[in-house]
C-alpha cells in the first residue's frame, strides 16, 4: 500500500537544502562588456571573451560583485575578507571554455540566515533558514535542439548553440541542512524562496522572475526515519520554476522516498527534474562515475578582497527588510494579512506605495491596482506594472476624490491611458470624460425626466422617495453616465420640494 | 608499484575528452609513470606552514564598470565556426542529459 | 647603407633619414624569407600584401610628416599564439588549422599603432609546450647555425627568424623560457618581462600564471625598443600590472654597470651544463667585472625543486586552458558523420587535433588537479612556487640582478632527446623566472668551444625592474662586443640562396 504525503511525513523526517541561482541584472555581462539584454538575436552579444575564443581573457564586473555583496549582506552573512574565483572543469557543449568560471572554498559570503513565517497548525510559526554561502558565476549558454522525435536531446539529430547568455553574471545562494521542519518542508521551502526573492527584488539586482529563469530553484531533499538522528541519501531536484512548484517538488519527494524506503530501496544520490504537470520528479543525468570538477584558482583572474569601507558603504544602502516593511505598511494601510498577501504575491506592493505616497487615498490605491488595473493587464497577458504609472493612478485616484471623476469615468480614462492616449488629463480632454457638474445642465435632463415620467414625479412628491431612482436613472442615462449621481438626487429631490 | 596505472591514463584521458588507442594508453601509462616519479619531489621541500603561491604578482580587486561595450557581430562570432545554421552553432546531437 | 643584417634601431635611423622606404626594407624581408626559409622553417604565414600595407602606411605617414614611434616601418615576425584579426592562427598545432581569429590581441594593436610591419606568423611547438620546436604539428625550424638542430622552443621560429635575417625583430612568448632559450642557442636576445607588464590578451594561453609575451631581437636596444611598444597596463587583462613601464630603452642605453652587484646563482651552474657553457658564462661574467660591476654568489636552494613544480603547475593550468579546443565553436572537426554525438566528436577530434606532447601535459594536468591527489601535486607545486619566490627574495637583497647560464647545452641535433624528462631539462635555468613571475633575459656571451654553437647569459632582474637587466645587459653586450670586434651573427654561417 503506497503512503501518501501525511503518511510519509508520520514516519519519516525530511531534511531539505535549497540551492537558488540568481541572474544579477547588470547592464554587462560577469567577465566582458557584451550587453545582458534578454531577447537578442543570437550570437549576436557574444565576444572573444565569452565566446571562449583563444587567448581572450575576463575581468571582473564591478557591480556583480557589489550587487553579492548586498545580497550576503540582507541575508545576515558574513563578507569574506579574501574571495577568490575557480574553475570548475567539466566538458558541455553550451559551455564555451569548458570549464565554468565559480566561487569554489572561497566564495564572497559565508554564514547567514533568513527567518521565514509560516502557518502551521498551532499558528504562524518562525523558522531560521540558515545560508551557507553566496557566490558567483556565470550562466552558460542556450542549446536548442533540432529533430528527433520528441525534440528533446536524446533522438536529436543536431543542436544549435547561441551564447548571448553565456557569462551572464549568476549569485548561487545555499543554505545549510534545514532540519527540524517536519511536516511542513513544504511551506517552509516556499517560504524561503518567497522570502529570498522579495529580498533580492527589494535590492533591485535582479529581475527575480521564476518563470523567466532569471531566478532558479534546486531542491535537495533527504528522509530518515523520525527520531533516528541519521541523514539520508538526497536527491537533487533541479530547475524548480515556480513558488508553487518549491512545495510541490518536495512533497513529492518525500513521497518518491518515503515509498522506495518503505519497499526496501535504496536512495540513490542523483540529479532529478521536477515535472510541472504530475508534480513528481523523474531522474535526470545518471553519475556512473563521481564528477571531478578539478577545482582550481582561476589564473586569469585576482582575488577579491573587500574592505569594511567598501562594505560599509554598501551597507548604508541597505532597503528596509521586505518583511518588516510588509508589517509597517500593513499597519499603516490598516489591511488584513489576506490583502497584504495577495498584494505581495501580485508583486504590486511597490507600485501602491508609490500610488500612496504620491497623494492617493490607500484603500482606493490598492483596489484600482488589485481591481481594474490588474484586470486589464491579466487579459492583455503582460505585467500590470507595465500598463500604467503609479504617478498616473494617484492622479485619477486624486480626481476622484475632488469629484471630478466617477468610478466609472475613472475607469475610461485609465483605459485610456493603457491605450496611449496620454495622460490622464489629456485622456479627459480628447474623450470630455469630465463629470457634468453643471447645475443648469443637469437641471435640464431633470426636468427632461420629469416631463416623461410625470406619474413617478408624482409619487415621490407624494413622499415616495426610493421611486426617484427611476428619474435619477434616466437622468444618468441623458448625461451618458458623466453626471455624479448624488448631485443629481440632490437636485432632483429639491426641485420636487423633497430636499433638506 | 607504479604511481599511475594504465585504467588510471583511461580515466583521465575520458575526463579530458581525449580519445585514445589501446597502445597510447600503454604507452602514457609508462611515461606518466615515470614523470610523475620525477615530480613527486615537490611534495618534500615545504611544510605545511608554507602557504600556496597560485599567482605570482600580489595584486587583487581588479574589476571593471558595468558598461556594454560593441559585440562582435553574428558573422564574425560565427567565422570560426565547423557548421553553423540559423545564426547559431551547429554542433552535433548532445548526448545524456536534458 | 641599411642592409637585412642592420639592426632594429639601425633601420629605424634610416627610414627617419629618409635613405631607405619601409616598402623596400620590408620587400627585402620577404625576399630573404623566400630565399632562406625552405631551409630554416621559421615562418608558418605570410602576410605578404598585409604587410605591405602597413609599411606603405607607415611610409605615407612619414612623408606627411606626422610624428612616428621609433619602431615605425621596421618588420616584425610574429610568434603564431597572438591573436592578429583575419590572419591564421594556429599555435603550431593541427587543432586550429584554417583559424582566423575575429580579434587582435593587445600586443598586435600595439605593434599596429606603433606601425610596425607585421611579416608574418612563426612557427612553434605546438601550444608553446617544448623546448625544440620539434612539437609543431607543421614540422620543426632549424637553427641558422647549423640546420640539422633544433633552434630552441617553444619560439624556434621567432629566434630562426632573426638570426636568419628573416626579420630585425620578433615577438615570442615564454612561459618556461620559451624566448630565453631559443635566444641563447641562436646567438640572439629575447626577454621575459615581469609577468603582468605585457598583456596576455589575445595569447592563447599555455599557462595562464607563467605565460608572458616578450621581445626577441639581435641587440639588447632592438629589444628595449619593442619591449616599450609592446608593454604597459591592459584593463583587458586582469593581472596585468597598473604601473609606468619600466624605461628600459634609456635603460639599454646606459652601458654603465659601475658598482652594481651581480649575483651569480650557485644552483644553476653545476651538473648538466655542458663544459663550454660553463666557459662561456665565465667569460660574461668577466666581462661584468671588468665593466666594473661586483659579483656576490646567491644561494636559491629551493630552484633544485623548480622543474618539478613547473611540470605541475603548467600542465595543470594547461589542462583547463585547451578544454575549450573541442571542434564545437572553432577549429577542425573530426568524425562529424551525423550520427556520432557531440562528446565523441570531441574525443575524437582533441585525439586528432593534440600531439603527443600536448596530450601528455594535459593528462598530467588532469591528474595533478584531480581530487585525491590535488593537495599532493598541484598544492606542493605551489607551496614550491612560494619557496622559488622566498629564494629570489633574499638573492635580490644581496645583489642588484641574478645572473646564470640560459640553458644548460648549447643546440642539439633534431631528433636526439626523446625522452620527455631529459627535454625539460633544457628549461632547467629559465623556469625559476617564471615561477616567481620576474624578468629574465638572454643575451649571446660566445661560442661553446667544442661544438661553435652560440651560449647564452642569463640576467634576472626583480618584478618591475626591468630596466636593471637591460642596463646590465647592454653594458655586458657592449663589452663583448668590444672585444670580439664584430656580432656574433656575423660567425654564423651564411645561408645562401637555393
Ligand atoms: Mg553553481
Ligand atoms: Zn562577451
Amino acid at each position: 500500500m503506497a503512503l501518501n504525503y501525511d503518511q510519509a511525513v508520520a514516519k519519516y523526517e525530511p531534511t531539505l537544502g535549497l540551492e537558488v541561482h540568481v541572474e544579477l541584472n547588470t547592464h554587462s555581462k560577469m567577465f566582458c562588456s557584451c550587453s545582458t539584454e534578454f531577447g537578442a538575436e543570437p550570437n549576436t552579444q557574444t565576444c572573444p571573451v565569452c565566446l571562449g575564443l583563444p587567448g581572450a581573457l575576463p575581468v571582473v564586473n564591478g557591480k556583480a560583485i557589489e550587487s553579492s555583496i548586498l545580497i550576503g549582506l540582507a541575508l545576515n552573512c558574513s563578507i569574506a575578507p579574501f574571495s577568490r574565483f575557480a574553475r570548475k572543469n567539466y566538458f558541455y557543449p553550451d559551455m564555451p571554455k569548458n570549464f565554468q568560471t565559480s566561487q569554489y572554498d572561497e566564495p564572497i559570503c559565508v554564514n547567514g540566515y533568513l527567518d521565514v513565517e509560516i502557518e502551521t497548525d498551532e499558528g504562524a510559526k518562525q523558522f531560521r533558514v540558515e545560508i551557507e554561502r553566496v557566490h558567483m558565476e556565470e550562466d552558460t549558454g542556450k542549446s536548442l535542439h533540432v529533430g528527433g522525435a520528441t525534440g528533446r536531446i536524446h533522438g536529436a539529430d543536431y543542436s544549435l548553440l547561441d551564447y548571448n547568455r553565456a557569462g551572464i553574471p549568476l549569485v548561487e545562494i545555499v543554505t545549510k541542512i534545514v532540519g527540524g521542519t517536519g511536516k511542513y518542508a513544504p511551506q517552509v521551502a516556499r517560504a524561503y524562496v518567497t522570502e529570498l526573492r522579495d529580498i533580492l527584488r527589494s535590492l533591485q539586482v535582479s529581475d527575480v522572475k521564476m518563470e523567466q529563469g532569471s531566478m532558479r530553484c534546486d531542491v535537495n531533499l533527504s528522509l530518515a526515519p523520525i527520531g533516528s538522528g541519521a541523514l539520508g541519501t538526497r536527491s537533487e531536484t533541479k530547475n524548480v520554476n515556480s513558488l508553487r512548484s518549491v512545495e510541490r517538488a518536495v512533497v513529492g519527494e518525500v513521497v518518491r522516498q518515503a515509498n522506495r524506503l518503505e519497499t526496501g530501496e535504496r536512495i540513490v544520490q542523483e540529479t532529478r527534474h521536477f515535472l510541472e504537470e504530475s508534480g513528481q520528479t523523474r531522474p535526470g543525468r545518471s553519475k556512473e562515475q563521481a564528477e571531478d570538477y578539478r577545482y582550481f584558482p582561476e589564473p586569469d583572474l585576482v582575488p577579491v578582497v573587500p574592505n569594511s569601507e567598501w562594505i560599509e558603504v554598501l551597507r548604508a544602502t541597505l532597503p528596509e527588510k521586505p518583511s518588516i516593511r510588509r508589517k509597517r505598511l500593513q499597519d499603516e494601510w490598516n489591511v488584513s494579512d489576506k490583502e497584504m498577501a495577495s498584494l505581495v504575491n501580485a508583486g504590486l506592493l511597490n507600485v501602491v506605495e508609490a500610488t500612496i505616497s504620491l497623494g492617493a487615498d490607500p484603500a482606493r490605491a490598492r483596489s484600482w491596482w488589485l481591481g481594474e488595473i490588474s484586470r486589464l493587464a491579466n487579459e492583455k497577458e503582460v505585467d500590470p506594472i507595465s500598463l500604467i504609472s503609479a504617478s498616473q493612478v494617484a492622479e485619477v485616484i486624486q480626481l476622484i476624490e475632488a469629484g471630478e471623476l466617477t468610478d466609472k469615468l475613472a475607469r475610461q480614462v485609465v483605459e485610456g491611458v493603457i491605450a496611449g492616449g496620454g495622460t490622464p488629463v489629456q485622456v479627459i480632454a480628447q474623450r470630455g470624460l469630465k463629470v457634468v457638474s453643471d447645475d443648469s445642465a443637469l437641471m435640464i435632463a431633470i426636468e427632461a425626466a420629469i416631463a416623461a415620467q410625470p406619474d413617478t414625479a408624482d409619487r415621490v412628491r407624494g413622499g415616495n422617495i426610493p421611486a426617484a431612482g427611476a428619474l435619477i436613472g434616466a437622468v444618468m442615462k441623458a448625461t451618458g453616465g458623466q453626471a455624479d449621481a448624488a448631485k443629481v438626487r440632490e437636485l432632483l429631490l429639491k426641485h420636487l420640494g423633497k430636499g433638506e | 608499484m607504479a604511481a599511475i596505472s594504465r585504467d588510471d591514463v583511461a580515466h583521465l584521458a575520458k575526463l579530458a575528452r581525449i580519445e585514445m588507442s589501446e597502445a597510447e594508453l600503454d604507452h602514457l601509462a609508462k611515461e606518466l609513470d615515470v614523470i610523475l616519479g620525477a615530480v613527486a619531489r615537490v611534495q618534500e621541500v615545504a611544510g605545511a606552514d608554507v602557504p600556496p603561491t597560485s599567482h605570482p604578482i600580489p595584486v587583487n580587486n581588479v574589476v571593471r564598470e558595468d558598461v556594454v561595450r560593441p559585440s562582435l557581430t553574428q558573422q564574425e562570432a560565427l567565422s570560426g565556426a565547423p557548421a553553423q545554421a540559423d545564426g547559431r552553432f551547429k554542433v552535433p546531437q548532445i548526448l545524456g542529459e536534458e | 647603407m641599411t642592409s637585412i643584417r642592420s639592426t632594429a634601431s639601425e633601420m629605424s635611423a634610416a627610414l627617419a633619414a629618409g635613405t631607405i622606404t619601409s616598402v623596400e626594407l620590408t620587400e627585402a624581408h620577404f625576399a630573404r624569407i623566400e630565399d632562406v626559409d625552405s631551409d630554416v622553417h621559421a615562418f608558418l604565414y605570410l602576410d605578404k600584401a598585409g604587410a605591405l600595407a602597413q609599411a606603405a602606411e607607415s611610409d605615407a605617414k612619414r612623408s606627411r610628416g606626422e610624428a612616428q614611434s621609433p619602431l615605425s616601418g621596421v618588420p616584425l615576425a610574429l610568434k603564431d599564439l597572438l591573436t592578429q584579426k583575419g590572419i591564421p592562427t594556429t599555435c603550431g598545432s593541427k587543432m586550429l588549422e584554417g583559424w582566423r581569429p575575429p580579434y587582435d590581441s593587445t600586443v598586435v594593436a600595439k605593434l599596429k599603432s606603433a606601425g610596425v610591419v607585421i611579416l608574418g606568423k612563426t612557427n612553434m611547438d605546438e601550444f608553446a609546450m617544448g623546448s625544440s620546436t620539434e612539437n609543431s604539428a607543421y614540422g620543426p625550424s632549424h637553427n641558422p647555425w647549423d640546420l640539422t638542430r633544433i633552434p630552441g622552443g617553444s619560439g624556434g621560429g621567432s629566434a630562426a627568424a632573426i638570426a636568419a635575417f628573416e626579420a630585425p625583430l620578433a615577438i615570442g612568448s615564454d612561459t618556461g623560457g620559451s624566448i630565453r632559450q631559443p635566444a641563447a642557442v641562436t646567438g640572439t636576445v629575447g626577454v621575459k618581462p615581469t609577468y603582468g607588464g605585457v598583456s596576455r590578451y589575445g595569447l592563447i594561453a599555455f599557462s595562464s600564471s607563467l605565460d608572458q609575451a616578450g621581445p626577441c631581437a639581435r641587440t639588447v636596444l632592438d629589444a628595449a625598443l619593442l619591449h616599450e611598444v609592446i608593454a604597459g597596463h591592459d584593463e583587458r587583462d586582469s593581472t596585468s600590472i597598473n604601473a609606468p613601464v619600466p624605461q628600459v630603452v634609456k635603460a639599454a642605453k646606459k652601458l654603465d654597470i659601475k658598482g652594481m652587484k651581480i649575483g651569480v646563482v650557485k644552483e644553476l651552474q653545476g651538473d648538466g651544463f655542458q663544459a663550454g657553457v660553463l666557459e662561456r658564462f665565465h667569460d660574461g661574467l668577466d666581462a661584468l667585472v671588468s665593466a666594473g660591476a661586483e659579483l656576490v654568489e646567491v644561494s636559491c636552494p629551493t630552484f633544485d625543486y623548480a622543474l618539478a613544480a613547473y611540470y605541475l603547475i603548467a600542465p595543470s593550468e594547461c589542462s583547463s586552458n585547451l578544454a575549450r579546443f573541442d571542434s564545437m565553436r572553432y577549429g577542425i572537426r573530426v568524425g562529424d558523420d551525423g550520427v556520432r554525438g557531440a562528446e565523441e566528436i570531441m574525443n575524437l577530434t582533441r585525439h586528432e587535433g593534440f600531439g603527443p606532447e600536448v596530450k601528455r601535459r594535459i593528462i598530467l594536468g588532469t591528474y595533478a588537479l584531480s581530487s585525491g591527489y590535488y593537495d599532493a601535486y598541484y598544492g606542493s607545486a605551489q607551496k614550491v612556487r612560494t619557496l622559488l619566490m622566498r629564494d629570489f627574495n633574499a638573492a635580490f637583497a644581496q645583489a642588484d640582478v641574478l645572473v646564470s647560464p640560459t640553458a644548460p647545452t648549447t643546440a642539439f641535433k633534431i631528433g636526439a632527446i626523446e625522452d620527455p624528462l631529459a627535454m625539460y631539462l633544457n628549461d632547467i635555468a629559465t623556469i625559476p623566472v617564471n615561477m616567481a613571475g620576474i624578468g629574465g633575459m638572454s643575451l649571446p656571451c660566445g661560442l661553446a668551444p667544442e661544438d661553435g654553437l652560440p651560449v647564452g647569459f642569463q640576467i634576472m632582474a626583480p618584478a618591475m625592474r626591468d630596466d636593471l637587466m637591460y642596463q646590465v645587459g647592454g653594458a655586458l653586450e657592449a663589452t663583448l662586443l668590444a672585444k670580439w670586434g664584430a656580432p656574433i651573427l656575423d660567425l654564423a654561417p651564411v645561408l645562401a640562396a637555393k
